[in-house]
């Protein structure tokens, strides 16, 4: 039995991997990146997602969505209102990551709140916005005939690059509080609290898939998820620095949505609406007093 | 075992006799010129096309056509209208003209629709009932919303985008400019439109009242010509908002086009609609709503009920009553009021419909063509539809735009979802049941931006209307249909 003669016990470091499908798999490419504290010296070692892993995580993101859509939207706002409650249980430990990659202590406090606002704020939303957003239409004939929002589908989304933490949970809560599924890049330099926030994710009823989050590079990772047939829809942080009209070039290929998410005005259902279809069903009126009659 | 149907005989017992609308009603020039700034210009090339009577093939009027410098010249008048004129006047003016415009489509509505069949090759009584009434009805609508933005979006503040570039489709020439022009000055933009180059005359028809109304120079200009005009339209740097309906394709390259710029798009694309019937169905009424489905305006129609699903149980009995209804839909001449099915718009739509036709038979389907004389000239294709056919052809997959349906069968709710949503599409949808909670089952499942329950092809200025997926994004019609011309800030 090895001895440890220090008074302090030798720390156990943490392996970051990636979350995709409800799991913590690794980068299927065996590759990995060093990253660092706020100091520059090397904190942890991160997942160098490949095309592969961004392949598994939209086809798990996929398999999600009927699911997630078809569930109660009273159902997913519990959803987002458990992460809330998971994650305010482990504000300590996230403060601590946030700090360790640089953030100063009010820093870290200040964003691990906002976080829990947010969630909180949109778990609210879950079952409200179809109603702000969905119309009955006069039609001239004998129709009954509405609109209601719909989810797009699978989104991807680029993380934010300030805030690494907070950004990534604004644009999750956008797509998912909608009924739409997600795989997110996490931010390349301050990727770990990302990471610890799929732990929340995944001790708080979120089914598998709906949120699947990866590390890595953008550069390498974004031209095949913006190219990605069965990806509807692109959101993306403004504080990103892609190359946009390459993006969009790319994305014409399934005339994916490429939406810049609106941080000025984060808390507004109409971000929610960003990613949203209308669909409007007609149904034909027993038309038994054409006269107008009523009886 | 399958009911015997008995079919219905309207050619033996009863004759029809010629109804013809009169093309004298109608007053078209020999040649028109460029609507610009609330002129007529002539084309600075000085080139002009001719446009045809798809059903008899004769000229019917010369049509300028605009090169670069003509879009600038466009752009340059509507951006200038913009800035010294309808932006700054007040909402419930810019509404009183729009309702102007409106009410002189209603008193110009029988020389429209005839105008809209000598050159589009759509049935008269399809033009006189559905295409210019529905386009007046757009401009009635959106001209009340004038003046009623701010109810529209609590909480925000709107502004226009500026001006518009609008292309759009030869199947429903005047309707789709209304679609465009309408939303767009209600909220504030100025317009360039061009109209397909196959069917110019209902917009240039347009223009005319426009003029008319004394809508103020350059508010809305119309300019003619084919693709090439409207890239140029696209790649104009002056233009804020392109606005398109056409083919998928086409709208994949606007939107390369413009990927990177801060313009914005509406793009209403491609379809292929899956029109489902369930065995509970109230037969002869699904029956009549197939046949709406797909041979409305000869199946140009993006979202046009192209591959029929019917439930095992019934298949046999629906496709004979269909098959039965199909034999009895007059196919001729498009001004004459009892024509069901008119002249297919152009030479090479003809020919790509027959392609398909090829490629269904080649593929190992059984096609249905019921006996009917085509007139001599012009462009025809019969009614025609496709049995023993599978998912994966090519007449399934891809867009026809042609009077051509293909019929497959299904079992269960989740094999017809599956099949249904096989497709890139997504624009619209049919199901046909007698069992309500079946009706939202499938309407709530189906992956399309309209869906129709025990009707088909139904459109109104008040209910909104376009595409999931690759059917293209934003919306047109009711209230949803304005924020796509509008900053909502």
């Amino acid at each position: 039995m090895p001895s440890n003669n220090k008074s302090s016990r030798l720390s156990v470091l943490k392996t970051y991997k990636l979350y995709i499908g409800g799991q913590f798999p690794r980068t299927e490419s065996g590759r990995y990146y060093v990253v660092n504290d706020g100091s520059g010296n090397p904190l942890a070692n991160a997942c160098l997602s490949s095309r592969k892993d961004l392949r598994d995580a939209v086809s798990a993101a996929r398999a999600a969505f009927g699911g997630w859509s078809g569930r109660t939207a009273y159902n997913r706002g519990q959803i987002l209102y458990r992460m809330a409650e998971v994650l305010e249980s482990r504000q300590p430990e996230m403060i601590r990551e946030l700090q360790q990659s640089g953030s100063s202590s009010a820093q870290a406090k200040k964003e691990i709140t906002a976080c829990i606002e947010t969630l909180i704020h949109y778990a609210g939303w879950c079952d409200k916005y179809q109603q702000l957003f969905s119309t009955v239409n006069p039609v001239a004939s004998s129709h009954y005939n509405f609109s209601v929002p719909e989810p797009m589908g699978v989104v991807g989304i680029v993380s934010s690059s300030e805030n690494a933490l907070l950004g990534l949970v604004q644009a999750m809560c956008v797509a998912i509080a909608g009924g739409n599924t997600c795989v997110i890049l996490a931010n390349t330099d301050r990727p770990l609290a990302s990471i610890s926030f799929a732990e929340v994710l995944a001790t708080s009823d979120l089914p598998g898939g709906v949120v699947n989050i990866l590390t890595g590079k953008g550069s390498e990772l974004l031209p095949w998820m913006a190219g990605h047939m069965d990806v509807n829809a692109v959101l993306l942080d403004p504080s990103t620095s892609v190359d946009r009209a390459a993006l969009e070039q790319a994305a014409t290929v399934n005339l994916k949505r490429v939406i810049t998410l609106k941080k000025e005005d984060i808390l507004s259902p109409y971000r929610i609406l960003d990613l949203q279809e209308i669909k409007t069903t007609w149904h034909p009126i027993e038309n038994i007093a054409p006269s107008g009659a009523a009886y | 075992m399958a009911k015997k149907t008995k079919p219905l005989r309207f050619d033996t017992d009863w004759k029809y006799d010629p109804a013809p609308e009169s093309a004298s009603a109608a007053k078209i020039n020999e040649q028109y010129e460029l609507f610009i700034d609330g002129r007529w210009q002539k084309p600075q090339s000085g080139k002009y096309f001719e446009t045809i009577n798809p059903a008899n093939e004769k000229i019917l009027s010369r049509i300028a056509e605009s090169d670069e410098k003509d879009v600038d010249r466009a752009v340059r008048s509507a951006r200038q209208a913009y800035e010294k004129v309808w932006k700054k006047m007040t909402p419930a003016e810019r509404g009183k003209y729009i309702f102007r415009i409106a009410r002189m489509m209603q008193e110009k509505a029988r020389e429209l629709a005839i105008i809209e069949t000598l050159e589009g090759g759509k049935p008269i009584r399809e033009s006189r009932d559905f295409d210019v009434p529905t386009a007046a009805q757009h401009f009635f609508y959106y001209a009340g919303w004038a003046d009623k933005l701010d109810y529209a979006f609590p909480n925000k503040k709107v502004a226009p985008l500026g001006v518009a570039a609008q292309i759009i489709p030869w199947n429903f020439p005047l309707l789709m400019a209304a679609w465009k022009i309408a939303p767009a000055l209600a909220t504030g933009n100025t317009v360039v439109l061009k109209p397909a180059e196959t069917t110019s005359l209902t917009a240039l028809k347009l223009a005319e009242i426009i003029q008319e109304a004394d809508l103020p120079p350059g508010v809305v200009n119309i300019i003619t010509g084919a693709g090439k005009t409207g890239a140029a339209m696209v790649n104009h740097p002056g233009v804020n908002k392109i606005a398109f309906t056409g083919s998928t394709e086409v709208g994949k390259i606007i939107q390369r086009s413009i990927a990177g710029t801060k313009k914005r798009s509406t793009l209403e694309l491609g379809g292929k609609a899956a029109n489902i019937v369930f065995e509970d169905a109230a037969i002869d009424q699904a029956v009549e709503g197939v046949v709406n489905g797909i041979f409305f305006n000869q199946g140009h129609v993006c979202c046009a009920g192209s591959r029929l699903y019917l439930q095992e149980s019934i298949a046999k009995e629906f496709i004979q009553k269909l098959k039965d209804r199909v034999a009895t839909l007059i196919v001729g001449d498009p001004m004459d009021k009892n024509t069901d099915i008119g002249a297919i718009n152009s030479k090479s739509q003809l020919e790509t419909i027959l392609k398909y036709i090829q490629i269904g038979k080649k593929e190992g389907s059984s096609i249905y063509q019921p006996a009917c004389t085509l007139p001599k000239k012009g462009f025809w294709c019969p009614p025609t539809l496709f049995t023993d056919v599978a998912q994966s052809n090519r007449i399934v997959q891809e867009e026809i735009f042609g009077p051509v349906l293909a019929i497959l069968t299904f079992r269960t709710d989740d094999e017809v979802i599956e099949k249904a949503n096989n497709t890139p599409y997504g624009l619209s949808a049919g199901v046909w049941t007698d069992k309500g909670s079946r009706i939202f089952n499938m309407t709530r499942r189906l992956r399309a931006g309209v869906v129709w329950a025990n009707t088909f092809n139904k459109f109104d200025a008040a209910s909104p209307f376009g595409g999931y997926k690759e059917s293209g994004f934003g919306r047109e019609g009711g209230l949803h249909g304005l924020t796509p011309y509008l900053e909502i800030i």
